[in-house]
């Protein structure tokens, strides 16, 4: 658990984090999304003490986190740095093993852990760990740099728009294993974007920064359906909220009962994908099939459009 | 193709053949006599002969070594210690002293080092040592403050302590642009170094006074010539060492 409680931090007359207080649940993820300039970075770079705070103090599980030396808290805590920073002199093996080495694993736990690590992300080890960083794709060096934030297996991940220089589809790719890692070793993440589907999708709760001030913390449907201010309502994008609301759900909680013609749904699919599926099929309704195969029902455009309505 | 293959050879062939020409020089004399011999009058002897040309070139060599260890050491040293949060203060004041090595002339350090420590390879050290740091500090100063910042603070994120920071990280990372420092201040040493044979260091200055006293242009000709041979392979080596480290980081160099 982190408690963030009343944290400000001022340059000379300028307050660029403006009393902040938040409290992120153990094994979730929360997504900071503001402006740019907005405090972001500061208030996640004070979390690890990069960033001093002006006022206000940072529990970690409970412990102040000044009653450890910076260093020493920072090797406890995984940080992927907006633009990956990963050492150019060092091999992508090398990198990944950074905090391992600086903790004082023994050579063979290293290694375990950072084959272990390039094989989650599809990177061959043999192939991959002796190259340079500037010998991989820029999608590939953002992978690592999270493989890099991740490799001593820490309570707390802090990421500062790690998926920002991918396409799309290695981004959604990057999404779905950060999602799948969390869900497996429990992990808290503090996630910086500038993307709010990207928020949405990945969020248990979501900060909304503005001019250094905390205007907004809730969970994802909320944030789109009550806003608490026009800043977040445009920030949402209010054309969007629709389709984002509906991009919460799965198909499996839209089923109805019935049949009905054509290429089936399956259950796991986002209920916005879905909708899209629908309206391009020209249909008015789909079967839904579940992981074994096996019918549910079907989906409906009158059902989706439903859901996708603004939550009384 | 076969072109290509020839022309990458070339320089790999041109180096290789200087090493045995030099080498050959310095060993074996005699050999070039008459290469030499026209350049000499009234019989004249066309080879140095008051000392061997191979002792001359290893004390040239020793000499510009120990300055250039001493210098890299030292200008490594203030850079890094100016750059430290602790020490940016001192920042102006060693631009400053290391400047003056700099601006005095060699010729000068020599004339006001004998008195204080005689004659011999002292004052020629320390006359070396002064010229040698400027452009090693210069550039070690360039290279620790122009680090990518995100890298640094990668570093710092990490949870590597300062020194960590310096040793794993920011030295590496400037290498390229500190060894262009001391390759700059090493072949600056090489020729500088001729200077000392005025103030009796054992250097290949000798064998150019010596030609110079004696009106012999062969002499002139084969200590300059020595010089130039050890500077041009010397400035080829560590251009090359520098190369290969900026590669791996994938820095292109100019
Ligand atoms: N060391 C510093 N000294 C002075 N001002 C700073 C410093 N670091 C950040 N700032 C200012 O604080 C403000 C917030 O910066 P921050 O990096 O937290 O923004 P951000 O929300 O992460 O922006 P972005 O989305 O562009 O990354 C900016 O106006 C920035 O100029
Ligand atoms: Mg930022």
């Amino acid at each position: 658990m982190i408690e963030i409680e009343g944290i400000s931090k001022r340059y000379d007359a300028t307050t660029v984090v403006d009393d902040v207080s938040m409290v992120i649940e153990p094994r979730t993820i929360a997504v900071i999304v503001g402006t740019s300039g907005s405090g972001k970075t500061t208030l996640l770079r004070m979390i690890n003490r990069l960033v001093e705070p002006t006022a206000g103090v940072i529990r970690l599980d409970g412990a102040d986190n000044r009653s450890l030396p910076g260093y020493e808290l920072r090797r406890s805590i995984g940080y992927a740095i907006q633009g990956h920073g990963l050492f150019p002199h060092r091999t992508v093996a090398q990198n990944i093993a950074t905090v391992p080495v600086l903790l004082g694993w023994d050579a063979a736990r290293i290694k375990r852990r950072v084959d272990e690590l390039m094989t989650l992300y599809q990177l061959d080890p043999q192939a991959f760990g002796p190259r340079y960083p500037h010998e991989l794709s820029g999608g590939q060096q953002q992978r690592v740099g999270v493989a890099r934030a991740l490799a001593a297996e820490p309570n707390v991940l802090l990421m500062d728009e790690p998926f920002g220089a991918l396409d799309p589809i290695i981004r959604n790719k990057a999404q779905e294993d950060l999602l799948a890692i969390q869900k497996r070793f429990g992990t808290t993440i503090i996630l910086v974007t500038h993307d709010m589907e990207e928020a949405v999708h990945m969020g248990d709760k979501i900060a909304v920064m503005d001019a250094g001030k905390l205007v907004q913390y809730a969970r994802p449907a909320e944030i789109l359906a009550k806003p608490a201010s026009a800043f977040v309502e445009t920030l949402v994008g209010a054309s969007e909220k629709p389709f984002r609301l509906l991009s919460l759900g799965r198909v499996r909680d839209a089923v109805e009962t019935g049949a009905a013609e054509g290429e089936a749904i399956p259950a796991d699919t986002s209920q916005r994908d879905a909708l899209a599926e629908l309206l391009w099929s020209g249909r008015p309704a789909l079967p839904v099939t579940g992981a074994d195969g096996k019918p549910l029902g079907r989906v409906t455009v009158d059902g989706l459009v439903k859901r996708a309505a603004r939550p009384t | 193709m076969k072109e290509a293959g020839v022309k990458a050879w070339l320089p790999s062939l041109l180096r290789l053949a200087l090493v045995v020409l030099l080498i050959a020089f310095v060993t074996n004399p005699g050999w070039f006599e008459p290469l030499l011999k026209p350049l000499t009058e009234s019989n004249a002897p066309a080879i140095y002969n008051q000392g061997s040309l191979l002792t001359l070139t290893l004390l040239h060599l020793r000499t510009v070594l120990i300055a250039t260890v001493a210098a890299t050491i030292v200008a490594v040293a203030l850079a890094i210690l100016v750059t430290r949060p602790a020490g940016v203060e001192f920042l102006p004041l060693s631009r400053s002293l290391v400047n003056i090595g700099q601006t005095f002339p060699p010729v000068a350090v020599l004339a006001l080092a004998v008195p204080a420590v005689g004659f011999g390879e002292k004052p020629t050290l320390i006359a070396l040592f002064l010229y040698g740091l400027l452009p090693i500090f210069e550039n070690a100063l360039t290279g620790l403050t122009t680090l990518p910042a995100n890298v640094v603070e990668a570093a710092r994120g990490a949870g590597m302590t300062g020194w960590q920071r310096l040793v794993k990280v920011e030295l590496p990372l400037s290498a390229p642009i500190i060894l262009g420092g001391i390759r700059l201040s090493v072949v600056i040493s090489l020729a500088t170094a001729t200077i000392g044979s005025t103030v009796a260091a054992r250097t290949l200055g000798e064998v150019i006074i010596a030609g110079l006293l004696s009106n012999n242009l062969a002499f002139v000709l084969q200590g300059g010539l020595i010089v130039a041979a050890l500077a041009v392979l010397i400035y080829d080596g560590l251009s090359t060492i520098e190369r290969y480290t900026a590669r791996r980081m994938g820095q292109e160099t100019a």
